[in-house]
């Protein structure tokens, strides 16, 4: 079993145009990328393809009512759906630090879903813009 | 009610103007001030929660916060000064500039020189001219993203986006994540307006269809939209009768393009560039008022937010030599002129006082071997493609430039091997 497959790389803003050959289950040939992570970047593609999941939860009490969150790592792709469930039934307390975790082991990925920003409370920010 | 006195003042605490501050420290300056109208800093780089930002400038991939967030400490560390919920809303034409601030009231701020770093704004409906009505459920795609990402509201179930611009992109994915349902994006042009890997990771990887050449001419529904018509449309971008269809949906986000946003420097009467609609600057990022310097999206609208802290930072280390006095007026003025297949770049003249960075677009894509070259003779390099969708650059050495001795114009173009 072969098979051929056409991979635009997502590793950087350049985007090249990959083809990846398998033959019975391994990568044989990887072209048409212009840098290693390119090379990289298809292996996985191509026996486990990931990405980085990002989102928003709810917060109680903050200077906004959501605080962005990503996974720390990429993701298996296919997993995606049900993360994107299981971040939409969190609420968490402001303030909220970055890097805070917010789900640890999501969907049992081994990844942590963590806040990408740090939002302070509510009160915090109405106290300063009176020059408090 | 005395006047706020500052050596380098920035206006816009977006990636380019926190850059800016950074940059003025690092050259001396002493008290350099950020004016945001927001509460908080960053800019639209909050709303930005995916990642892709940061490659060039830390090597890895961030989110739009993560990426801003350093650039906030390294600011703070550096001794910027910040001045949130502080709105300009007057420029004089010396630079200075008034400033409303809720505890404050109304301040002038006078500075020995100045970055503008107010970015850019999206193209709205209004600029497209479509016919139908107008009901609810047309958004940009950027205010969408503010709406889900900061806010907590879906703007819609039903989505169809017009144009392929980068927001636009993130934005289908998104809407997809969060429940939506994306009928598909329509793209004008014959080739898409964004990024390449944003095709692949928003759109190919949720089976998202993706149509060039063809556009939205009409919007139904009279208080919330019930649905548009799209068309194929011919090489001069006229619908072609026959081959309309109806989509019902709920929600239509605009990703058509994005404007320097420059009534500040207007009313400072900066000199404007018709074609990027940003200031016209040199290779200092120097308007034609000397001491107002332009960074990021205000002076051409980027790709990368990399690049904008990079210029960012570059304006920010000039007006603080020339808030010291260290800085001298170019006496050679070298006008930078576009190829035929270059319209858009930056700058537009050279003062001849250092190393330049110019960026462009392609007007017309090349999909084989070409080159980026600055005449006569000051720069050359292969590329693979060109792109109107992904911007290059070329360098032109300070020293090459001074080997051509008596040059008054030199030329930047992009074409075919």
């Amino acid at each position: 079993m072969s098979e051929e497959r056409r991979i635009i790389c997502t590793a950087c803003p350049v985007g090249c145009f990959m083809i990846a050959k398998e033959e019975n289950g391994h990568v044989v040939s990887i072209s048409g990328n212009s840098c290693p992570r390119g090379e990289e970047y298809a292996k996985i593609e191509m026996t486990d393809p990931r990405r980085v999941f990002a989102s928003t939860v709810r917060v109680e009490g903050g200077a906004l009512p959501v605080c962005p969150v990503r996974s720390k790592e990429p993701v298996p792709k296919d997993k995606i759906f049900e993360i994107t469930k299981a971040v939409a039934h969190v609420t968490v307390k402001a303030p909220v630090e970055i890097r805070q975790v917010i789900i640890k082991n999501v969907c049992d990925t081994g990844v942590d879903i963590v806040a990408s920003r740090s939002l302070p409370t509510k009160q915090s920010v109405e106290l300063v813009s009176q020059g408090g | 009610m005395s006047d706020i006195i500052v050596d380098v003042a920035v206006i816009g605490a977006g990636p380019a103007g926190i850059a800016a501050g950074v940059g003025a420290k690092e050259a001396g300056a002493e008290k350099v001030a950020i004016f945001e109208r927001d509460w908080d800093l960053g800019g639209i780089l909050q709303q930005c929660i995916h990642p892709g930002f940061g490659l060039h400038a830390f090597g890895e991939e961030l989110t739009g916060p993560e990426y801003v967030h350093r650039w906030i400490s390294k600011a703070r560390e550096a001794g910027v000064e910040f001045w949130t919920n502080s709105m300009v809303f007057h420029m004089e034409e010396n630079g200075s500039f008034w400033i409303m601030n809720p505890s404050l009231g109304i301040k002038k701020v006078v500075a020995k020189s100045l970055v503008l770093a107010m970015g850019c704004r999206e193209r709205p409906l209004g600029a497209l001219g479509i016919p139908g009505t107008r009901p609810a459920g047309i958004y940009t795609a950027g205010t969408a993203q503010r709406l889900v990402n900061m806010e907590g509201y879906m703007p819609g179930n039903r989505v169809v986006i017009l144009g392929s611009g980068d927001v636009g992109l993130i934005m289908a994915r998104r809407m997809i994540w969060e429940g939506a349902e994306v009928l598909g994006v329509y793209e004008i042009m014959p080739w898409p307006g964004g990024l390449r890997r944003n095709i692949a990771q928003c759109l190919d990887d949720y089976g998202i269809p993706f149509y060039l050449e063809e556009t939205v001419i009409e919007v139904h529904g009279k208080d919330r939209l019930e649905g548009v018509t799209v068309a194929k449309v011919d090489k001069n971008r006229n619908p072609i009768v026959g081959t309309e269809k109806f989509l019902g949906c709920d929600t239509l986000l605009l990703a058509v393009g994005l404007i320097p946003e420059n009534e500040l420097s207007r009313m400072a009467n900066v000199e404007i560039n018709p074609v990027t609609q940003g200031p016209i600057v040199n290779e200092l990022l120097q308007t034609t008022k000397p001491n107002i310097f332009a960074a990021g999206n205000v002076v051409i609208v980027y790709d990368l937010v990399d690049w904008v802290s990079m210029e960012g930072e570059r304006a920010g280390r000039n007006a603080a030599l020339f808030a010291a006095g260290k800085f001298k007026p170019g006496e050679k003025k070298i006008k930078v002129s576009g190829g035929d297949n270059v319209r858009l770049y930056s700058p537009q003249w050279l003062s001849g006082q250092s190393d330049a960075t110019i960026y462009m677009r392609v007007t017309q894509p090349i999909e084989k071997s070409c080159k980026v070259v600055v005449e006569p003779g000051l720069y050359e390099k292969r590329l693979r493609y060109a792109r109107p969708g992904e911007m290059n650059e070329a360098h032109v050495k300070l020293q090459d430039l001074q080997a051509l001795g008596d040059v008054d114009e030199i030329v930047v173009d992009i074409k075919e091997v």
